[in-house]
């Protein structure tokens, strides 16, 4: 088993390409058409979004080329190898020795994340011209939807943490002018609000982290590669290397984890992500699946070494992330279940998505939540176009799924044929997208021994098949009601409803003509919709299969590409576009009935270290007594051994020659056992939500009806999740006002009683005293000299008056040129 | 170091600064102009701060930024009351203390 074909000193040449060095133009494309669209959409016969569209399709051929040249990079070198990353940095601000780079840090990750948001974006604008058609701020809605786009492709490509947290803001600025884009609404411009406030909670922790890192790092990131501490590369590095402290990187980690907490909606500052649906539909599918909440997950998955060290992930039995992401799984889809807004149960169905993406990370299982963030992204993309669609054609503008849909399958069959894809991946079933990444999220978690969390996993599972399975029979089965069945609100008085018509007025007062529903009933929307949803659902159904972990290795594709191996690397191997120079040792015997590929090892140095190349068998997943030997001889910690993985002492302990890039981590082998189960839970979702949804909606079983209001202990849960944990009022009545009031109430006391005490006690004494120099010195002494002054004041006076002439500008100059002769003294004077 | 070339840019914002605010009229000019001048100022100290090789000169430039920001939020409250109350904010009928 031992790597006996060594190859001395094989220097790897990598390849690469001119998309691959130059992805940094990527962000830039959509962020000058936003300067184009800002300054001549308006004159321009599209009105700017032909701007938008371009910029997003060139960046999307970036991507792809990009991908494309980067596959080409991973197939060309040997299997196993450490692949560095193709870094390019400039320098844009430098002094006393601080200096802040720009350019691009370019792997697997960011490939498959640029890849996956330009092509969101294209579709997400391209829907949004038939969607916002003659909207009044059309144009503004396509320069910030570009800018939006440009700051998550900014944030992708980013070399360090300071164009990281540009991208960051930069989303953070255009998420509020896009979900308060009909700000006319109150409500509208509330949400707006709200979400970048509470984003912005967590930001603190995005500026306080990455300054707790570059003070930590800069010194061993700038003698050992030469790079600076805000490096993305550095900081990996750094965090695997043995040197940071306990307490800095622990800190830096979780400072960093509550920014990302903030940004990707997981608990408990989710608060924002189902108001954020105040906007416009095409805005909250990109805020929704690839951009913007993605942000947290990926800055996680990003930096994941100073994670891995500073949570001690696999170290125990819970950290910080995976409990994080476990609640938010239970809690949100929990929270799906009372909504009757389709969009709300969309957003707390990605809040919960979002959740597995964390505790993925959380528990180690890397791989399987960045593919999770490259799937969930189309079928969820897919399901806020299908509401968009929907409420676009059918439900007049509403998007209540009780009042307004119902029976929707036979007028809009595109729209059901991909939504019922879409929520079969999002279910995780099998053979669709969903289930090669869900599924494998909660397998690993439970196999790197959070056995908890892969529990809640799988209750998240059972929960997400039920509020589906409850959204799809409320819109598309049973009767259509309200809206759908051609009732107009204009009509009736909906209060509740008003915000929905009023957006619909806004997105469509200029074109009634074009307007068919006003006298047709629900119908299929026009090809500019259903386009994207085609696309989205192709690939909700089959963008699974590049990581297909059933059907074997060669379907291991997005594993290969994407992750990064755990090598111990030469530290300058990774420090230059070409190649990673070090040894490379191919193993000789490959593994014939192996799941994983046979491990070729690229050492940082000549020094021979025995390498075993272990396995892990799909079926029976032993250690053969051998591997064990070769493991315990090596002095690998047991825990690799037993998986069988190949052993890299990163991530577990302190490389001594040359730098780790990445943590070893282990996966789980796919069992179709395990599979099974969580097929047969999600099934099981899936049927007891029929089922009680027929008793309750079309049958209107007494049993079910109006049992909230019979039960106790069912009555408090519903009003617990109605009034969505009372963590709102939290925020809003108890934090904010427990702090504004008494504030408040304190300025006001010190106000009464101590400043004006004071300045009354002093206007007594003053009295006073000046009662008696009146009496004695004023009226004696001074007098005499104030008449005199008074008289050359008075001449003074009336000399000097046109000075005053009450004309601002005029003070001015004389101002300035009063500072200037000033100026003028002290040059001759020093001179 | 390029210190001059520095120099001679701030000084041209800041004379451009000083004479947006003797000739403007509008009051939302005079205080664009005001900016000007803080961040020809701001270019001085950076150029200096270069030059010296100390990073004392940014922070006095991000400080200078970070006051300019909350004056120009006073000064537009000014100018927004100065609208409501006269429906105008040219500064030549702003001469009620004219002595």
């Amino acid at each position: 088993m031992f790597a006996a074909a060594t190859e001395a000193a094989t220097e790897v040449a990598l390849k690469s390409g001119w998309f691959l060095e130059n992805a940094w133009v990527i962000p830039i494309i959509p962020a000058l058409s936003f300067f184009l669209i800002i300054f001549f959409g308006k004159r321009m016969p599209k009105k700017g979004s032909e701007f938008g569209v371009a910029s997003m399709v060139g960046a999307l051929v970036f991507s792809a080329g990009a991908a494309y040249q980067w596959i080409q990079r991973v197939n060309g070198a040997p299997e196993g190898a450490f692949i560095s990353p193709v870094v390019k940095t400039w320098t844009w601000w430098q002094n006393s020795g601080v200096s802040f780079g720009i350019g691009q840090h370019v792997d697997g990750l960011t490939v498959a994340i640029l890849l996956v948001v330009a092509f969101i974006s294209t579709l997400v604008q391209i829907y949004s011209l038939e969607y916002l058609r003659g909207d009044r701020r059309y144009t503004h809605f396509f320069a910030s939807l570009t800018l939006f786009s440009a700051g998550m492709l900014n944030m992708v490509v980013a070399e360090n943490m300071i164009q990281l947290i540009l991208g960051w803001e930069i989303m953070g600025l255009c998420s509020f002018l896009l979900i308060g884009h009909w700000w006319e609404e109150g409500a509208n411009s509330r949400a707006a609000l709200k979400a970048f406030f509470t984003t912005r909670t967590g930001d603190i922790g995005l500026l306080t982290g990455t300054a707790i890192l570059f003070f930590s790092a800069n010194e061993w990131t700038t003698k050992t590669l030469g790079v600076s501490g805000f490096s993305i590369r550095g900081l990996s590095s750094w965090a695997l290397s043995g040197n940071p402290g306990n307490a800095a990187i622990t800190m830096g980690a979780i400072a960093l984890f509550i920014a990302a907490i903030g940004k990707s909606g997981q608990f408990p500052l989710h608060t924002w992500l189902p108001d954020a649906m105040a906007g416009p539909t095409p805005v909250s599918s990109l805020l929704h699946s690839s951009t913007m909440v993605v942000a947290g997950v990926f800055l996680v998955a990003r930096v994941y070494p100073v994670f891995f060290k500073g949570m001690d992930i696999l170290g125990s039995g819970a950290n910080f992330i995976v409990i994080i992401g476990g609640v938010t799984i239970v809690i949100a889809a929990l929270l799906a279940f009372v909504q009757t807004d389709i969009k709300k149960v969309l957003a707390y169905s990605t809040v919960s998505q979002l959740g597995y993406m964390m505790m993925g990370l959380g528990a180690g299982a890397w791989l399987p939540a960045v593919f999770h963030i490259f799937t969930h992204a189309f079928f969820k993309a897919c399901l806020f176009l299908g509401a968009g669609s929907i409420s676009h054609s059918s439900s007049h503008h509403s998007f209540e799924m009780k009042k307004d849909m119902g029976g929707l399958r036979k007028f809009m069959p595109i729209t059901f044929v991909t939504w019922i894809i879409s929520t079969l991946a999002l279910c995780g079933v099998f053979p669709f997208s969903g289930f090669f990444s869900k599924d494998e999220i909660i397998d690993n978690v439970g196999h790197n021994g959070y056995s908890v969390f892969m529990y809640v996993g799988l209750a998240g599972a059972f929960l997400t098949a039920a509020y589906m399975t409850r959204a799809t029979y409320l819109t598309f089965f049973g009767q259509p009601r309200g809206a759908s069945a051609g009732e107009h609100h204009e009509e009736e008085s909906h209060d509740s409803h008003a915000a929905h018509d009023d957006h619909a007025d806004h997105g469509h007062d200029t074109h009634d003509s074009h307007d068919a529903h006003a006298s047709h009933g629900p119908h299929e929307s026009g090809w500019l919709i259903t386009a994207p949803l085609i696309i989205l659902a192709t690939l909700a159904l089959s963008s699974g299969f590049l990581n297909a972990l059933p059907f074997g290795e060669k379907f291991e594709n997005f594993k290969k590409w994407v992750e990064p191996s755990a090598e111990v690397i030469n530290p300058t191997g990774i420090a230059y576009v070409v190649g990673s120079v070090g040894e490379a040792r191919i193993a000789a015997d490959a593994p014939t009935d192996s799941t994983l590929a046979p491990d070729a090892e690229v050492m940082s140095d000549s020094e021979p270290v025995p390498v075993e190349d272990s396995h892990s068998t799909a079926g029976a997943g032993e250690a053969t007594p051998e591997m064990l030997r070769s493991t315990t001889a090596a002095g690998e910690d047991s825990h690799s051994a037993e998986e069988g993985h190949h052993s890299s002492p990163c991530g577990t302990e302190t490389p001594e020659q040359g730098v780790c890039a990445a943590p070893q981590l282990n996966h789980a082998p796919f069992k179709w056992s395990k599979a099974g189960l969580s097929m047969l839970i999600v099934f099981a979702g899936f049927l007891l939500s029929l089922l009680v949804c027929i008793q309750l909606y079309e049958k209107k079983n007494k049993k079910f009806v109006g049992l909230t209001e019979r039960n106790k202990v069912l009555g408090f849960g519903y009003k617990l999740l109605v009034n969505k944990y009372y963590l709102d009022v939290l925020y809003e009545k108890i934090i904010v006002r427990s702090i504004a009031h008494p504030i408040a109430a304190a300025v006001y006391w010190f106000n009464q009683k101590v400043l004006d005490g004071v300045v009354n006690g002093a206007g007594t004494t003053a009295k006073g005293i000046a009662g008696w120099v009146y009496r004695n010195i004023d009226q004696r002494v001074v007098d005499g000299a104030v008449n005199g002054t008074g008289s050359v004041a008075q001449g003074a006076g009336s000399a000097l008056r046109p000075v005053q002439s009450g004309k601002v500008n005029q003070y001015g100059a004389l101002l300035f040129g009063a500072a200037a002769i000033g100026a003028l003294v002290l040059v001759i004077v020093n001179t | 170091m390029f210190v001059n070339q520095f120099l001679v840019l701030a000084a041209v914002l800041f004379c451009i600064g000083v004479y947006g605010v003797i000739a403007r009229k509008n009051a939302v000019l005079v205080l664009m102009s005001i900016e000007l001048i803080l961040n020809s100022v701001n270019i001085n100290l950076l150029a200096f701060s270069m030059r010296n090789g100390s990073l004392d000169g940014h922070t006095f430039a991000l400080y200078i930024i970070a006051i300019a920001a909350a004056e120009v939020g006073v000064g537009l409250a000014m100018v927004l009351l100065m609208y409501r109350n006269r429906r105008s904010i040219d500064l030549d009928e702003l001469s009620e203390m004219k002595g």
